[in-house]
């Protein structure tokens, strides 16, 4: 119990971290496809018997090339949709090889928060710090280019390379948490808070504290609600996250004159 | 050399592929989800709404995982919670592409909670454990006959209300500004296209599964719309790759049972990988014709 309290705390901050990203780029899309993409990688290894985080490493460096190479020539969304669907291929064939999968696609997809062991929680807790890191690094090239690619440019930041630095960050983010939250949690956490947060707010560093705040709070209440109910943890972090995300709708409504104010910093 | 070709013909047709009854329901409930989807897809792409596609597909597997539960069609489970999700990111009213994007993304977390949930239950109230392999990436070879007759209903509404409105679907999805001026009311277009797509999606997510039906959709509607000029024509283009990207993968399903051991490769994965290299098929000398502009035009 303390261990999924733990790496999900961990997960938690990262997800609203990235996520205020992912929200001011409306790339939901994409924070769904990685970690998705990512799950055959899981399948893979365990055919070849090598370590999963190495098969989920490696699909997670294919989906971010598949996104960034195809949206080349085409529009995005068909780019994440098509990497999405060629991943995903791989993955049923591979499931339908190694025979033992349906425990392991439910886990992989919702997550078994509730059965950590102590050694799992150390390479999530190191990419967590890594993936924070990095993204706070970059937070102004990273904020400027969302905002206005143009301006980006102008100023020296290009925005193909933050483009590629977004989605590795999202990957890697996603990639090794993915066995023990699930690719559906790690999605919801991603978009349910941040958006909330963005309503309320249009200050970056705030909306990013408060996002974070957010993520942490959903992530506590799912975890104490799943282990009273017994309902899979995913259930609620998607309920939560909706329900804030309507509360912040509502919340913004109210505060239109008050955010008219506030100027966006770019 | 006749005698060679009956060979030739079974090393591409393995025996009893013909008489076979499961590939014929699977030939024909995914032959008809590959052309709703073919038709749905043109519009579906031209108007940037992959990403609402792929998630009324995820999001209709909640459907299909109460079905399990309630013993009731599938496909009306699918199709019921697909329009409901079309309804509710309608009625979330975003008016900017960011603002759909998220709302789409809020939609798809909350549906997938509740197919996490109706899953769970599934299991512990039947211990079916397929369940979520079912649902998520469909099992075409096991598609109940009986089935036909509804599915083909739901695909011929979907064509049917596209071919009505084809003209202001058509307008709207190129140009909404334009189209506003030429009196076509681009809300309530928008809010047909969901629900049409609402009807494909949940089709196809019963037969290919419910991510992959996003390859039926997108694929193919992406790839006609980079190599035909006129709308008509990538319809038409975009439903003939559909339909043989299924039978293709179908068969080389079924042929798979000679490849390994006792058990077959997955028809999800053959459709995907098909329909992903007829894109790349597509892709690739475009791309190459820009680069050979752009070093033209450097010159």
């Amino acid at each position: 119990m303390i261990n999924a309290w733990a790496v999900a705390t961990l997960v938690a901050v990262v997800a609203g971290i990235v996520g205020f990203f992912v929200v001011l780029r409306g790339s939901s899309f994409a924070a769904h496809a990685l970690p998705l993409g990512t799950f055959p990688g899981a399948a893979a290894a365990n055919l070849l018997g090598i370590n999963p985080l190495f098969g989920l490493i490696l699909f997670a460096v294919l989906g971010v090339a598949g996104i960034s190479q195809l949206g080349r020539r085409s529009r995005h969304e068909v780019a994440t949709a098509l990497s999405l669907v060629t991943l995903l291929g791989l993955g049923t064939l591979f499931l339908s090889l190694t025979r033992e999968y349906s425990q392991g696609v439910y886990a992989l997809l919702f997550g078994e928060v509730l059965g950590i062991s102590r050694a799992e929680i150390v390479p999530v807790a190191v990419t967590s710090i890594v993936a924070s890191g990095v993204t706070l690094l970059l937070f102004r090239p990273l904020l400027l280019s969302a905002i206005s690619p143009e301006l980006g440019e102008a100023r020296g930041i290009s925005a193909r390379r933050m483009e590629l630095w977004f989605l590795a960050l999202l990957a890697f983010a996603t990639a090794t948490a993915l066995p023990i939250v699930g690719a559906l949690l790690v999605f919801s956490l991603m978009v349910g808070p941040a958006a909330a947060a963005r309503a309320m707010t249009n200050r970056p560093i705030p909306a990013m504290l408060l996002s974070v705040g957010i993520s942490l709070l959903t992530v506590w209440v799912a975890i104490s609600l799943s282990y009273l109910s017994n309902w899979p943890v995913g259930f609620f972090v998607g309920a939560i996250g909706a329900f804030s995300y309507a509360i912040g709708r509502i919340w913004g409504q109210f505060g239109t004159m008050r955010l008219r104010r506030d100027v966006v910093l770019s | 050399m006749p005698r060679s070709m009956p060979i030739l013909l079974t090393l591409i047709f393995a025996p009893g592929f013909f008489a076979s009854a499961p590939v014929h329901t699977a030939m024909i409930v995914g032959g008809g989800a590959a052309v709703v989807s073919g038709v749905v897809g043109v519009f579906t792409v031209m108007r940037g709404q992959s990403f609402a596609g792929h998630a009324l597909a995820d999001v209709s597997s909640a459907g299909g995982s109460v079905s399990f539960l309630l013993g009731i069609n599938p496909l009306l489970g699918f199709l019921g919670m697909a329009i409901i999700a079309a309804s509710g990111t309608e009625l979330a009213g975003a008016r900017f592409a960011r603002e759909r994007d998220l709302a789409t993304g809020i939609m798809l977390g909350a549906g997938l909670g509740l197919a996490a949930l109706f899953l769970y239950f599934d299991v512990t109230s039947m211990s079916t454990t397929g369940a979520a392999i079912t649902v998520m990436f469909g099992s075409m070879f096991s598609i109940p006959s009986s089935i036909i007759p509804l599915a083909l209903t739901v695909g011929a509404i979907a064509i049917v209300v596209s071919v009505v409105f084809f003209r202001p679907l058509f307008l709207a999805s190129l140009s909404p500004d334009l189209a506003e001026v030429q009196g076509v009311r681009v809300r309530m277009i928008g809010l047909l296209h969901l629900l049409v797509l609402a009807f494909a999606v949940s089709l196809s997510a019963m037969t290919v599964g419910a991510i992959l039906s996003t390859a039926l959709l997108i694929g193919p509607a992406a790839t006609s719309l980079q190599l035909a000029k006129s709308p008509g024509r990538a319809i038409a283009l975009s439903v003939l790759i559909g339909i043989i990207a299924t039978w293709g993968g179908i068969l080389l399903a079924y042929d798979s049972f000679t490849w390994t051991p006792n058990h077959g490769w997955p028809v999800s994965f053959f459709i995907v990988t098909l329909i992903f290299l007829f894109y790349l098929a597509a892709a690739l000398p475009e791309g190459r014709r820009k680069r050979k502009r752009i070093v033209q035009a450097g010159r």
